[in-house]
């Protein structure tokens, strides 16, 4: 339903998957492949379960009791939901930024040092080289190489979320999820993010969950349109857009376009 | 280069990542452990509570009066006492702990003595009960020159007081403000608002406060030391030295004589079964309501 | 919610509810005009005589003091002399025991209420937490003189017989330290004093730090665990840091329950005016000195040194708990501005 006749690798391969919250379906059978190195957006209206979806990459639902999935997420020949290694390990390699910025209460050297040191015991000029390659990947350098050691907590909303995606980075995962990073930021921290995630696809497979579908257009390569709990399309973005498959997704972009 | 030592770092076998688990496991267990050192207390106390005190427990414990060392007797005056002073204190305390509370939610919300009075009466919440009894026998005691059940009331109020003016507060604070804007919006003035639709609304949160106020101050002994005294006969004047469970059972317990220990532990038994059996009269009225 | 319900727990939403309040709806004009500012001067009374409580006993406790502070004056609070019958009283003693005690007790509530709190807020499943929670703060209703009789009667023999001895052969025997756990074991003294009273302060910080620890923002835990954290290295240094001023709050409104019980101390402590290097000796807290002795008190200069006494606890105590109430109240403020 979903498969994408490319040349590109899948990354990442759900399949038949259903997720509960208690006795709610709030996705339906979903199957779809995120591209390699690909920016990948997830698009519909509110509740129809792109963040769940979203958080099932990195299994974040299975802090919450209640919260159950079923089906298989294949990512390098391994099933993520059932795999018997450690969640650490695959969230470490599966990063996250979130709707807000969410700096940790410690400096900005320590927040990026913080993943860093979870699983690699660097030395401090290694510390060092890491901590500046992950914030000049996220367009941070220049702005905080003077106040490393002040609070993130000082930084603008704009440039926290930055730092949360230097932060994410930094511990070199294979894929960065990313739920509504810009639905707190004005318009002008939107922007650079958004380049941002441009450069990011280079080394990363990115997956972005947006409310905003000019956000979709302007910086994924792939869109896959839901609906209540169901996946209605996926396709290159430009696709989706302008020569949609299914009526409701088309119905949904040009009521949103006007 | 730096991809592969990414991938050796993201495996099982990292040391880094093995012993970080393991001291998460470790500390997982210990944060388990310190539930059960703190539940163990209570499950030996209560136990202990059971045995020596559930032996005690007889009848003769309601109707006889406190006996002289080596007597037989019970603790009737001194659970009349209790009952006498907690009541008033009760009814004392209570009506000026809503009134206060009423203030710091309804009429106070912008003026500067809601905040401070709020901030000062969390003091008094948690200020030492024995100070209140030593504040009452310098302003009172001392003066009238005579320790009395009056005092000792007073003493238990004044612990009473910040108890409701706390619950009364939050819970008036629940109230949500479109209920009191439809009362106002049917031309009910303010006080109306307030006692008909406010406390109405909020009646089981008060409730829950005065259960709770009473538990506090049913066992509370320092305070009733230097007010109410003792006293071996059975007693409702007010104006005179009044028998009370707490004191008795301190007197009781510090003195060498065993039958003596023996009526401190039914009156401790007794204490705690009220004591709890409020707590948790208080909690299950709060949970119906919600 | 459910720190309303413990006895006297400290609700630490309460200010953020405050804040977020809103302007209560106007006052209507009307024909029972007169009513309406009875009823609020009524309230308004009422507010003022709470308001003005502690001061009350403030001012009570230092006419009554007066006496011994001309007497005695600054010295009195170093004076290990306490001797009814030549009238020289100092309150160095009762005071070290006091904070001695309380120290004793916050060394070891401080860390099991964390671990309670950590359980409560992340391991617990979800139906187990309220049994859990309501059990803990079960621990704060029980009175004060239970577990001072329980500690007396069960708690001290068995300590004696069993614990203090293995403490005297082992601790007791190393150099420096050693002199803390000297001497007989009898089972009471000050350490099974402070051993009781962390017993009676783990509610009341325990309720604190959980209720503290839900005020973290899911969000801001999730980006731990989505960096491969674990629940300890996600508490201890996001959860932990993040909500490090309302601990100390909570810490600090244990430490002024520790330093002002009575009676849970009184049974226990050996009412002993002497200072001793030994934690296994007996010794006296202000609050116990005076439950044994004020009644008892011949003599108006007896009286007024332990009114003092009083006071000391009284201005201590006052201390410790404004400090804790203001940091609370800074975190909600903290937690209202960012939410």
């Amino acid at each position: 339903m979903a498969e994408l006749n490319l040349d590109i690798a899948p990354k990442i391969k759900v399949n038949d998957l259903n997720f509960y919250y208690g006795a709610f379906k709030a996705l339906k059978s979903v199957s779809l492949d995120i591209p390699e190195k690909k920016v990948t957006a997830f698009i519909g209206p509110s509740g129809c379960g792109k963040s769940t979806l979203l958080r099932t990459f990195n299994r974040m639902f299975e802090l919450y009791p209640d919260q159950r999935a079923e089906g298989e997420i294949i990512m390098d020949g391994e099933n993520l939901l059932t795999s018997k290694r450690d969640v650490g390990l695959i969230r470490a390699e599966i990063g996250m930024v979130f709707q807000k910025p969410t700096p940790f209460p410690m400096s900005i050297y320590d927040n990026i040092a913080f993943g860093v040191r979870l699983f690699e015991n660097l030395s401090r000029s290694a510390m060092e080289d890491r901590v500046e390659s992950a914030l000049t990947k996220s367009a941070l350098w220049k702005e905080v190489k003077d106040k490393l050691h002040q609070s993130g907590n000082g930084l603008s909303g704009g440039q926290q979320q930055r730092l949360c995606i230097a932060r994410a980075i930094a511990i070199k995962p294979k894929v960065l999820l990313m739920d509504e990073p810009c639905s707190a930021l004005d318009p002008i921290s939107t922007g650079f993010i958004e380049e941002l995630i441009g450069e990011l696809k280079k080394d990363y497979t990115v997956v972005i969950v947006t409310h905003n579908m000019q956000q979709a257009a302007r910086a994924s390569d792939f869109t896959a349109y839901m609906y209540l709990g169901d996946l209605i399309e996926l396709g290159k973005t430009d696709d989706i857009f302008f020569r949609p498959k299914d009526k409701r997704t088309e119905d949904y972009i040009t009521g949103r376009f006007g | 280069m730096e991809a592969n030592l990414h991938h050796e770092a993201i495996s099982e076998h990292n040391p880094i990542y093995k012993r970080r688990r393991l001291l998460n496991r470790l500390l997982m267990v210990v944060s388990l452990s310190m539930l059960l050192y703190g539940l163990a207390w209570l499950a030996w106390i209560l136990v202990t509570l059971l045995i020596e005190g559930g032996s005690a427990l007889k009848p003769s414990l309601f109707t006889e009066m406190t006996p002289p060392p080596g007597g037989n007797g019970g603790l009737a005056n001194a659970i009349w006492g209790s009952l006498l002073m907690v009541s008033t204190a009760t009814l004392l305390g209570t009506p000026v702990g809503i009134l206060a509370g009423t203030y710091l939610a309804e009429y106070g919300r912008d003026t500067w003595l809601a905040p401070a009075t709020r901030f000062l009466n969390d003091m008094l919440l948690s200020a030492p009960s024995i100070i209140i009894g030593l504040f009452i026998y310098t302003i009172y005691v001392a003066k009238v020159k005579h320790f009395s059940g009056w005092g000792g009331t007073l003493a238990l109020a004044l612990i009473v007081i910040p108890v409701v003016v706390r619950t009364t507060d939050d819970m008036l604070k629940l109230v949500p403000n479109s209920l009191r804007e439809a009362a106002v919006a049917l031309g009910c003035p303010m006080w109306k608002m307030v006692t008909m639709v406010c406390y109405r609304a909020a009646r089981a949160g008060i409730l829950t406060g005065v259960l709770l106020a009473v538990a506090r101050i049913a066992g509370e002994t320092a305070p009733l030391l230097f007010t109410a005294l003792n006293n071996q006969f059975w007693s409702s004047d007010m104006n005179a030295p009044m028998a009370n469970l707490p004191v008795v059972i301190f007197q009781f317990a510090m003195s060498p004589y065993a039958d003596w220990q023996r009526l401190a532990w039914g009156g401790a038994a007794l204490i705690t079964i009220g004591v709890l059996g409020l707590n948790i009269a208080a909690r299950l009225i709060l949970s119906k309501k919600n | 919610m459910s720190s309303i319900l413990a006895t006297n727990l400290p609700s630490v939403l309460q200010e953020e509810s405050s804040a977020k309040g809103e302007p209560p709806p106007g006052r209507p004009a009307g024909g029972s005009a007169l009513v309406d500012a009875l009823f609020r001067h009524v309230t308004r009374l009422a507010a003022l005589l709470v308001f003005s409580v502690l001061a009350a006993i403030l001012f009570s406790l230092l006419v009554g003091s007066g006496q011994s502070i001309t007497r005695f004056g600054l010295a009195f609070l170093f004076n290990p002399e306490w001797d009814p019958v030549k009238e020289e009283f100092g309150a160095l003693v009762p005071i070290v025991g006091t904070l001695a005690t309380a120290a004793i007790a916050m060394i070891i509530a401080v860390p099991v209420s964390f671990g309670i709190a950590l359980f409560l807020t992340e391991l617990s499943p979800p139906w187990l937490k309220r049994p859990l929670g309501t059990a803990i703060e079960l621990l704060a209703a029980i009175p004060s003189i239970i577990y001072g009789m329980w500690g007396l009667f069960v708690f001290a023999p068995l300590f004696m017989e069993h614990v203090q001895p293995l403490f005297v052969a082992t601790l007791g025997k190393l150099p420096l330290i050693g002199v803390l756990f000297a001497g007989p074991p009898i089972g009471i003294g000050i350490f099974t004093a402070g051993l009781i009273l962390s017993i009676m302060v783990i509610p009341f910080i325990a309720s604190v730090m959980r209720d503290v620890f839900d005020l973290v923002p899911p969000m801001l835990k999730e980006s731990a665990y989505a960096l491969g954290g674990t629940t300890w290295e996600v508490m201890w240094k996001v959860v932990l840091p993040y909500t490090k001023v309302g601990v100390i709050g909570g810490i600090m409104l244990g430490l002024g329950r520790a330093l002002g019980e009575t009676m849970a101390v009184t049974f226990v402590i050996g009412n002993a005016h002497r200072l001793s290097g030994s934690l296994f000796a007996p010794g006296n807290s202000i609050a116990s000195a005076l439950a044994n002795e004020f009644t008892e008190a011949v003599g108006e200069l007896y009286s007024s040194a332990l009114i003092e006494l009083g006071l000391v606890l009284f201005l201590i105590t006052s201390i410790v708990l404004a400090l804790s109430k203001i940091m609370l109240m800074q975190l909600a403020k903290q937690e209202g501005t960012r939410s």
